[in-house]
């Protein structure tokens, strides 16, 4: 395998787009910061990959004014998945092992604000027999939830704990949507929402915009001092038959760990909605007590659908650049239940290679 | 670092239809995985790794229908990809899971691109009004029948070049089981004689619109070489440009030709003219199949109607384009580019049956999608590359 790096990041998160800028225009400045952190021009990229979907927009074909924002005359070498941004980047990491090219730039983004969430993913389930009957995913995600609770895998006050830690980190987060740790016994004192989660229990609906910078080898040094090294990556998805599945496990994600080699990291970016499963990502994955989750915040500070997986990636990378951690994961969820899992190990070595 | 050498050595295709009442769209799908899985010798339990492809979710009305498909695709318990470049996805959907095994990442992998149209309504599926956005042009072809006026105006094409075009692949198409279309007697003559729909493109010079599916097993170097007849991988490309910009030519679009450019280079080819010996080439609108002759080099600028009238992409020409019938005769858009690959690699592995073409060596798969934006292309061989 080559040696491929993150060396580019950039992000916003909103609870609202601000007017109604269209996705070109939110794009825009964010590929602004990626030449500004790489020193390059659009010519420098080899390839290009967004990830988005189109029920977020209430339209077809959403991706196609996007690729107006990386200004497409000349053409580009591009594609795009309709999926979280981490899907995105995978698909570019693997055109870079191909050994066509040696820099990508991956984006994606998505207006939240425009439809009711929860009923707009409810669009995602089986058509035929579940999506008439429209449980939305607040109502998947508290059952599950619940699940948990009554198999004692976890209980109301560990979820709060998860709550008081993330959205005390996130004060530190500058793109932070909701903040403020507050106490774990007043978390518990707040009303419910959808009986076992209380509001602080799901991410907030979030409009918003990622982009991150792939390099392989020396071009990934000349941009950066410590390249966050891709050093193992993987992904794997479950069924989603909500009746036959153990909603308190997610086996994607302990295969996605497993294939990427999880071992020894420090930081943790988990990108878990809903605060039981990041504590059904923590044993997915094996991740010891003394590893630390979510610095950012993680979703339940900011949840921009299609790119709040790629910002986990993203996040862990900034931890490799700024030297203050040297082995991280970044993790991407999708579908109800985290049907679908990605995880990505950075390094601030390469030795190895990923595997 | 290159790239690792890979092969197609499954392809399976659905009975193309207008409406598959028989089969969801996961029943869909699986007939044309298992078509495949067969043709590889394979089952599901070998593949590491899977790839779907279609176009808008709007068409079913399922957001991300991959997720629930996921068991009926075999992906439980594997890594799943889920490509979208609107008409040009199940090229590129194709192009992705060859770069799996490419990358020297998974060594056995599964792809399947889908349109079940009748689930839903393509027409308005497109037709969602947003702020901001040009209004919509009732239609494809609304959107392209100005560039097949502007070719006209430009290379002095007579009128009925789109006709010989049309015939010609709907008489291919009788050829073909899977063919969705099957009009029989279909002539310049009768095509001519059908009603335009949006001037100069007439009711029989369009595509249909259908409910299929298609599906290819993609291997590493060793499998495929114990294969008995693998369609090896030459070259594969996409490029993009925008929708609009005052300097698009959307006659021959620059991203076409930068493609072509790269892809022959890419596979080896000086003169794909006299080297490809069978084209599938994405024509939706029949007038598409002079243009893209054009623009991927196998025509002069403004020459690519001779071609088609003096016979060479017939089925007996030199250069056959669509010897399947095409997007012409079947039109499940999602898979449509995927069929397009599918069949230039059925081509070079000799099984096409009625429509094989004797000897075919080398073979263009093509599409393109949005407005004359995305393209993807493959060249696939009988024989391994040697670059």
């Amino acid at each position: 395998m080559r040696d491929v790096a993150v060396v580019g990041f950039a992000q916003r998160q909103m609870e609202e787009f601000d007017g109604s800028p269209t996705c070109v225009e939110l794009l825009v400045p964010l590929f602004a910061e990626c030449y500004e952190q790489t020193g390059w021009t659009r010519r420098d990229i080899g390839f290009w990959c967004s990830g988005s979907s189109d029920y977020l927009a209430g339209r077809s074909f959403s991706f196609v004014q996007a690729v107006d924002a990386i200004g497409v005359i000349p053409p580009v070498n591009e594609s795009h998945v309709e999926m979280d941004l981490a899907w995105a980047m995978y698909e570019a990491w693997l055109k870079i092992q191909t050994g066509e090219v040696e820099t990508a730039l991956v984006y994606a983004f998505g207006k939240s604000s425009a439809g009711l969430l929860r009923r707009t993913l409810a669009l995602q389930l089986e058509p035929y027999t579940m999506n008439p009957l429209w449980p939305d995913t607040v109502s998947l995600a508290g059952l599950q939830a619940r699940a948990g609770i009554d198999a004692g895998a976890w209980d109301e006050r560990a979820m709060a704990e998860v709550v008081q830690r993330s959205l005390t980190a996130a004060e530190g987060n500058e793109h932070a949507v909701r903040k403020g740790g507050s106490s774990v016994d007043e978390l518990l004192a707040r009303p419910m929402y959808a009986d076992p989660l209380r509001k602080h229990d799901c991410a907030p609906v979030t409009d918003g915009a990622a982009a991150i910078v792939l390099a392989a080898g020396d071009k990934a040094r000349e941009v950066r001092d410590n390249p966050a090294w891709i050093t193992g990556i993987g992904h794997s998805i479950d069924a989603m038959s909500m009746g036959t599945r153990d909603l308190t496990r997610s086996p994607s994600a302990q295969r996605a760990a497993a294939a990427a080699g999880v071992d020894g990291v420090e930081v943790a970016e988990l990108h878990a909605p809903f605060s039981h499963q990041e504590i059904v990502l923590r044993r997915e994955l094996g991740l010891g007590d003394d590893v630390q989750v979510n610095p950012s915040g993680g979703a339940l500070a900011g949840n921009p659908m299609f790119s709040a997986g790629g910002i986990r990636v993203g996040e862990a990378a900034r931890r490799i650049w700024d030297g203050s951690a040297s082995r991280t994961l970044g993790h991407a969820t999708s579908g109800p239940a985290l049907q679908q899992n990605l995880v990505c190990v950075l390094d601030a070595s390469t030795t190895g290679g990923a595997r | 670092m290159s790239k690792q050498p890979a092969a197609v050595v499954g392809i399976g295709q659905t009975h193309h239809r207008s409406k598959r009442e028989d089969v969801s769209m996961a029943g869909l799908c699986r007939e044309a995985i298992d078509r495949a899985l067969e043709d590889a010798g394979m089952t599901l339990e070998e593949i590491d790794a899977i790839v779907v492809g279609k176009a808008p979710d709007l068409f079913e009305g399922v957001m991300m229908p991959e997720l629930f498909l996921a068991e009926a695709l075999g992906a439980a318990g594997k890594p799943l990809l889920r490509v979208h470049t609107a008409g040009s996805v199940g090229g590129s959907t194709s192009i992705v899971a060859a770069s799996l095994v490419q990358a020297g990442v998974h060594r056995k992998v599964l792809t399947v691109a889908y349109e079940k149209q009748s689930e839903s309504n393509a027409m308005w599926a497109l037709s969602v009004p947003v702020p901001f956005s040009m209004p919509v042009h009732a239609g494809a072809g609304g959107y392209f029948a100005p560039h097949v006026r502007s070719y006209i105006r430009r290379s002095g094409a007579p009128e009925h070049i789109g006709a010989i075009v049309a015939a010609k692949d709907r008489t291919n198409a009788l050829k073909n089981p899977y063919a969705h279309l099957r009009n029989e007697g279909t002539t310049v003559e009768s095509v001519m004689a059908s009603q335009i729909l949006w001037d100069p493109i007439r009711y029989d010079e369009t595509c249909p619109s259908s409910d299929g599916a298609c599906a290819m097993v993609i291997v590493a170097e060793d499998i495929a070489a114990s294969s008995p007849n693998p369609a090896w991988i030459h070259g594969t490309v996409m490029r993009s440009e925008a929708t609009t910009a005052a300097e698009r030519d959307q006659v021959n679009p620059q991203a076409s030709r930068d493609a072509a450019a790269y892809l022959w280079k890419q596979a080896g080819i000086t003169d794909p003219r006299k080297e490809i010996d069978a084209a599938e080439i994405y024509v939706p609108f029949s007038w598409f199949e002079p243009m893209w002759l054009e623009s991927l080099g196998f025509a002069e600028i403004n020459e690519g109607w001779k071609l088609t009238e003096s016979g060479a992409t017939a089925m007996d020409g030199d250069i056959p384009v669509n010897s399947s019938g095409g997007v012409l005769s079947s039109n499940p858009i999602g898979a449509s580019g995927m069929l397009r690959f599918g069949e230039a690699a059925m081509q070079v592995r000799g099984q096409a049956g009625e429509h094989q073409i004797d000897g075919a060596r080398k073979a263009l798969g093509h599409a393109y999608g949005g407005g004359s934006q995305f393209f993807s292309m493959w060249v696939v061989g009988a024989d391994k590359p040697s670059n």
